[in-house]
């Protein structure tokens, strides 16, 4: 982390929450268990999408053949499922956003970062299983007709540009804040990106009813449903390590190292000159 | 409130009119691009002609980033911020009078390059009024964007990097009505250019209104 800005050295830890302060991961007991949880969800999703749900092929009413998208339809559950989870992070960080500006919370800052790099690494999943789902199926590698596809593109890019901007100089309560207007900014800019792709595109090519369309219902229904629940638990379990990474990272720009660097010192020095680990003169009753 | 809007904008374009920054670097650098594209492109005339609009705004866009760095250079040194902070002046009137000189700079290049474009790229114009208003427009928007993201990175070491990428997504919507009412105004493309020239006046009043809430906070950050 950029930030290498120290402040006093103070043996109490702020009551934030997050993981103890001795404690080496970012695990906890919820994590594992949801992990495992996961873990066994990822197998049974692979198992619905790669099996029993089954390519899209319907009859065509008149000429009877067959048409639909066949096994390329099973990327939707990845495309959807991050989708969701891309607006539902980009959400949470723009929530994020507001309260840092309203509350001056350094929890919501942390939520608002990690909210946002989830967020990126979802948007860009969902361009890159969009891409190659369209290649077959719109037979491009790229719709510049779409506007969902053209704003989740912006929104990408906007959301590169947030996290630069998170990782700018600075205090972390001038980053928190800073990064919180650009947040709310963006969010407002998103808006008129999406007004004006959507005049711009004119017609749209997505598709809006797949699930009307395509006829998903019984298992592909289902395996979608819970493509969907799997992501969004993916984003928690995600968003509960990244959050508490971050929040160890501040914990040491703040404490870490002139904790571990006193204490060294200490070992050395301050029984034999009753200096302290800095090398001032030690004031009465203050700590080493 | 206007007196000291014109006294910032003032400040910055005597210093313009000293340095020349935008006239001998910003606007060359702007006619450098539209060269070439001209070659990029093979020097096709239609095709040239056609893709004016586009172009053009794609090269503004560029050459606009390279305006707001100067535009927050000026303040970057020797405490100037600071010292533009305790002149007591209010940040919304710093905020307009910085917005002011950077959008005039902006249309001093904008007209250079539209010279270069009917020149180079043989652009007709069908509609002058339908072309000056959305130009303004779309500069304005320009102006204030660039000058709110510019105080918000201010004299960040990473500005030179991180300016480009955050700024430019942002202008997106300008660069496409601001392309669609030049192909309009060019008889390049078959569209509502007005509709398109309030979309650009929309994006920079609002743009205009989030300078002036935020720029309060934003000074004192950096």
């Amino acid at each position: 982390m950029a930030n290498t800005k120290t402040s006093a050295v103070t043996n109490t830890m702020p009551s934030l929450p997050g993981p103890r302060a001795d404690s080496i991961g970012t695990g906890s007991r919820t994590t594992r268990i949801l992990g495992v949880v996961l873990i066994l969800g990822i197998g049974l999703w692979l198992f619905l999408a790669f099996g029993p749900s089954g390519p899209d092929i319907r009859i065509d009413g008149t000429s009877g053949q067959e048409i639909g998208q066949f096994d390329a339809f099973r990327l939707i559950y990845v495309h959807v499922p991050a989708a969701i989870t891309a607006y539902l992070a980009f959400f949470v960080t723009a929530v994020g956003s507001a309260m840092v500006l309203i509350k001056r919370s350094v929890w919501w800052d942390l939520v608002a970062g990690a909210s946002a790099e989830i967020g990126a690494l979802s948007a860009a999943l969902t361009l890159i299983t969009g891409s190659i789902w369209g290649r077959p199926i719109w037979n491009t590698w790229w719709e510049w007709g779409d506007v969902r596809l053209l704003t989740m593109l912006v929104l990408f890019m906007l959301s590169i540009g947030y996290l630069a901007i998170r990782r700018l100089e600075g205090t972390a309560e001038e980053r928190a804040r800073r990064s919180a207007i650009v947040g709310l900014l963006l969010v407002v800019n998103v808006v008129i990106v999406n007004r004006s792709v959507e005049w711009w595109a004119s017609q749209t090519i997505h598709q809006n009813s797949t699930i009307a369309e395509a006829a998903i219902d019984g298992l592909k229904a289902f395996t979608l449903f819970f493509s969907i629940v799997l992501g969004v638990g993916l984003y928690v379990w995600m968003m509960i390590h990244r959050f508490r990474l971050a929040w160890l990272e501040r914990q040491f720009d703040r404490f870490g190292l002139d904790d571990a660097l006193a204490t060294r010192r200490a070992e050395a020095t301050t029984v034999l000159d009753g200096r302290d680990p800095h090398g001032r003169d030690r004031v009465e009753g203050e700590r080493p | 409130m206007l007196a000291e809007v014109l006294l910032i904008a003032g400040k910055d374009l005597r210093i313009e009119k000293r340095s020349k920054i935008a006239l001998n670097q910003v606007a060359p650098f702007a006619i450098l691009i539209v060269i070439l594209f001209g070659f990029a492109l093979n020097a096709d005339r239609p095709a040239l002609t056609t893709f004016t609009p586009g172009l053009y705004w794609v090269t503004i866009l560029l050459a606009s980033v390279l305006a707001v760095h100067r535009s927050v250079a000026v303040e970057a040194g020797e405490g100037a911020r600071e010292g533009l902070l305790l002149t007591g002046i209010r940040p919304s009137s710093i905020f307009l009078g910085k917005a002011a000189a950077l959008i005039a700079q902006i249309l001093l290049v904008a007209v250079v390059l539209l010279g270069a474009v009917i020149i180079f790229y043989d652009a007709r114009i069908d509609n002058g009024v339908l072309l000056v208003t959305s130009l303004i427009a779309a500069v304005l928007g320009v102006g204030a964007a660039g000058t709110l993201y510019g105080a918000l990175l201010g004299a960040q070491r990473a500005r030179e990097t991180v300016l480009p990428i955050l700024l430019l997504p942002v202008l997106a919507p300008v660069l496409i009505a601001a392309t669609r009412a030049f192909g309009d105004a060019m008889g390049t493309v078959a569209t509502d250019g007005w509709a398109w020239t309030s979309l650009l006046f929309s994006f920079a009043a609002l743009y205009i209104a989030l300078g002036i809430a935020s720029h309060g906070v934003l000074m004192e950050e950096n």
